[in-house]
């Protein structure tokens, strides 16, 4: 079974990230930029797959700038076989993304589509469901476990009120969860072979994409910075509070 | 800062930076405050390190190294230069010189170096020999095939690691027209060789946890296959393999001062006095662009004499130029982020105050500023007949 990892070029997540004064976006120049940490974790668990037999070729797929390639490669220096990368600069809404994803997904023909639950840059949380609903494919989200067996696949969901459990049809599309793994480092040997290994251009145009935003952007702020709170000594002085003060009760 | 480097080489120092950060920084207070690794802690270091293929990374792949030239080293170096040396000293990189071994020394210590099996420290200095290597008191003397070693080594690093510690012993005198000269010899002398004992040393301001220890010699008997090199051989063996050791503490005090700058650079966009932030004070952004361009310079500096060891230009003056430039730039780096940080920049609930300390041997060890001086003096001004 072939496996499609889709990872995406993002802030690296130890920088704070800051609003541009002009408030068009946030500041991307002299900034530190890595894979997604969920996308790591579908890397991961792919490659871990793949020792255990289950799938025999691991494809990543990136979608952004020429820089983009570097998320690839990393992959790569991970344990992934090859990589495709769809280049485009400027922005991207989800469903541009998925619409692509999905082209190539009937051009691979994988068995299993992975991609992080979301991106820590827009936290959207929509690409995987997106996918799966264009494709007509199963979707298993929010992956804390991931089980092959006869009939499909068991999936672990982290759900709000705990874990979940479902059996899907396959081939699907897997969101993946913090707890799913703990994604490897490029090992010095990899990292050597990565060199050697493909990665294929495409654009959205050779894909039949317009991947043209439908929303415009007005503006970006930080958000409202929190008031310090209160310590209060009794119950008492909570309810009064919450009535006199804030006027919630 | 950029510099020409291909994409494994990108990839070497993210990887890298990543392991520090991840499995480095988060142990960092502990070692401070307790002065010493767990060992549990120290092994598991090691094992994260061979898994990624990172162990002994500074050796050809014909012993398990990984062949890396001198560019890609002095990254590994310098993203490693950003963490604690008592942690990262089990990213192991064995000392290069274990390339000199012979015959059965490459089973007994090159191989198990480089698998990380043994480990290794080196020892020349001695209380009354420092920059003066040739004033060198500790002996050997021929028994038979055998040599007898008498005398001690202070500041030797990391033997309290050590399963065996490569030393310059003394072993004859020349005279020459600039006065007697030391024959030198080294000797691979194993922990718990009878006559070899090892204590601890003096407590450092710099670098806490990582151990300087004295190792003493009394009628310590070694046979001849413990000689490392040929006998009286010593000068070529430093010079052969000593010569890159010195532009490793020029990379570790780049990695560090970005490390430092970073912290400084944030806080002064941050911290608000006067109704503003600090970084809008020139007193504070003119410290910032200083910081930077003098980081940058080092940065450029070491990449470059690495460069040339590995087209094979003459380095000497460069890495000299790089470990007295680089060091002095973490010293005064350093300095000025605690300055910045005010009060806070000296208590230890930032790691700044340990920075400022630890930036401090970086003068000191693999020569001193004056030595590095004296050398670039000689690089220039010999061929002039002067
Ligand atoms: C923490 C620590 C760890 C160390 N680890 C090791 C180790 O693992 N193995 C090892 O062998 N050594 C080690 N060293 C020793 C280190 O290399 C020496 O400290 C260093 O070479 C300086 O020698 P010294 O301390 O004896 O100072 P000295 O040589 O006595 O120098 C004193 C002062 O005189 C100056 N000076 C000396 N000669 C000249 C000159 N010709 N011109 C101008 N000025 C001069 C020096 O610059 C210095 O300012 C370590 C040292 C420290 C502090
Ligand atoms: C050990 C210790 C004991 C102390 N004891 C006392 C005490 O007993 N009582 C007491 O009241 N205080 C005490 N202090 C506080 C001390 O006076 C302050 O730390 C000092 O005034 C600096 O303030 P800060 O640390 O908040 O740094 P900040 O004021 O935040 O300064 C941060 C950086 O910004 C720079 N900066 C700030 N404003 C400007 C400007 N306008 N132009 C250019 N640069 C600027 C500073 O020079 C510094 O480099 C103590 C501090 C320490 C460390």
């Amino acid at each position: 079974m072939k496996a499609l990892v889709c990872v995406k070029r993002v802030i690296d997540y130890n920088v704070k990230v800051r609003v541009k004064s002009d408030e068009t976006g946030v500041e991307l120049n002299n900034v530190k930029m890595a894979m997604n940490p969920f996308d790591e974790i579908a890397v991961e668990q792919a490659i871990r797959m793949k020792e255990a037999g289950a799938v025999s070729e691991i494809v990543v797929v990136s979608i952004g700038p020429k820089q983009a390639q570097e998320t690839i490669r990393t992959g790569l220096a991970m344990g992934a076989d090859r990589g495709i990368h769809v280049e485009h600069d400027g922005e991207l809404e989800p469903l541009a993304i998925a619409k692509m994803l999905k082209a190539l997904v009937e051009k691979e023909e994988p068995g299993i589509v992975f991609c992080g639950k979301q991106a820590i840059d827009g936290d959207n949380n929509q690409t995987p469901q997106m996918l799966s609903a264009l494709l007509g494919w199963p979707q298993g989200t929010f992956a804390s476990g991931v089980e092959l067996n006869d009939a499909g696949a068991l999936i672990t969901r982290e759900v709000d009120g705990g874990l979940e459990d479902i059996q899907i049809n396959m081939p699907a599309v897997l969101s993946v969860d913090l707890r799913l793994n703990e994604p490897r480092y490029a090992s010095l040997p990899n990292i050597m072979k990565a060199k050697k290994k493909p990665i294929d251009g495409t654009t959205p145009a050779d894909l039949g994409v317009d991947p043209a935003p439908r929303l415009t952007t007005l503006k970006v702020t930080e958000p409202p910075a929190r008031a310090a709170g209160v310590k209060v000594a009794s119950v008492a002085e909570l309810v009064a509070k919450l009535r006199d003060e804030a006027k919630v009760i | 800062m950029s510099f020409p480097l291909t994409p494994e080489q990108d990839m070497i120092v993210e990887t890298v930076r990543k392991f520090v950060e991840t499995e480095i920084y988060p142990y960092e207070d502990e070692v401070e405050r307790s002065g010493h690794v767990r060992p549990e802690l120290a092994e598991a270091i090691k094992a994260k390190t061979q898994e990624i293929g990172f162990y002994g990374c500074n050796f050809p792949e014909e012993v398990g190294g990984a062949g890396l030239n001198h560019l890609e080293f002095a990254l590994v170096e310098r993203e490693l230069g950003r963490g604690s040396m008592a942690l990262t000293h089990f990213f192991g990189r064995p000392q290069n010189i274990l390339m000199a071994c012979q015959g059965d020394q490459r089973e007994r210590y090159l191989l198990p170096a480089v698998r990380g099996e043994r480990m290794d420290a080196l020892a020349m200095t001695e209380p009354g020999a420092g920059s003066d290597i040739r004033g060198m008191k500790c002996h050997a003397r021929r028994d038979g095939s055998d040599w007898i070693v008498n005398g001690s080594k202070h500041f030797i690093s990391g033997a309290d690691h050590a399963d065996f510690v490569i030393v310059f012993v003394a072993t004859g005198e020349d005279q020459t027209p600039r006065g007697p000269k030391k024959r030198i010899t080294t000797f691979l002398v194993d922990r718990g060789t009878p006559g070899f004992v090892m204590r601890d040393g003096y407590e450092s301001v710099s670098h806490r946890g990582y151990k300087n220890m004295i190792l003493e010699f009394d009628d310590c008997r070694l046979p001849a296959d413990q000689v490392l090199g040929d006998v009286d051989g010593g000068y070529d063996v430093m010079n052969t393999w000593l010569y890159a050791t010195r532009l490793t503490v020029a990379t570790m005090a780049v990695g560090r001062a970005r490390r430092t700058f970073d912290m400084a650079l944030n806080y002064a966009a941050e911290r608000e006095q006067f109704g503003q932030k600090i970084g809008r004070f020139q007193g504070v952004s003119f410290q910032l662009a200083d910081m930077i361009t003098e980081i940058d310079a080092s940065d450029l500096l070491t990449l470059s004499a690495a460069h040339r060891l590995d087209v094979g230009l003459p380095a000497n003056r460069e890495i000299a130029s790089a470990k007295l430039y680089a060091t002095e730039c973490l010293a005064r780096v350093t300095d000025a982020a605690l300055q910045i940080h005010g009060g806070m920049g000296l208590m230890n609930d930032l790691p700044l105050e340990r920075f400022w300390r630890d930036a401090r041997v970086e003068r000191i060890w693999d020569g001193t500023s004056e030595i590095q001086r004296h050398i670039i003096g000689r690089e220039l001004l010999r061929p002039l007949g002067c």
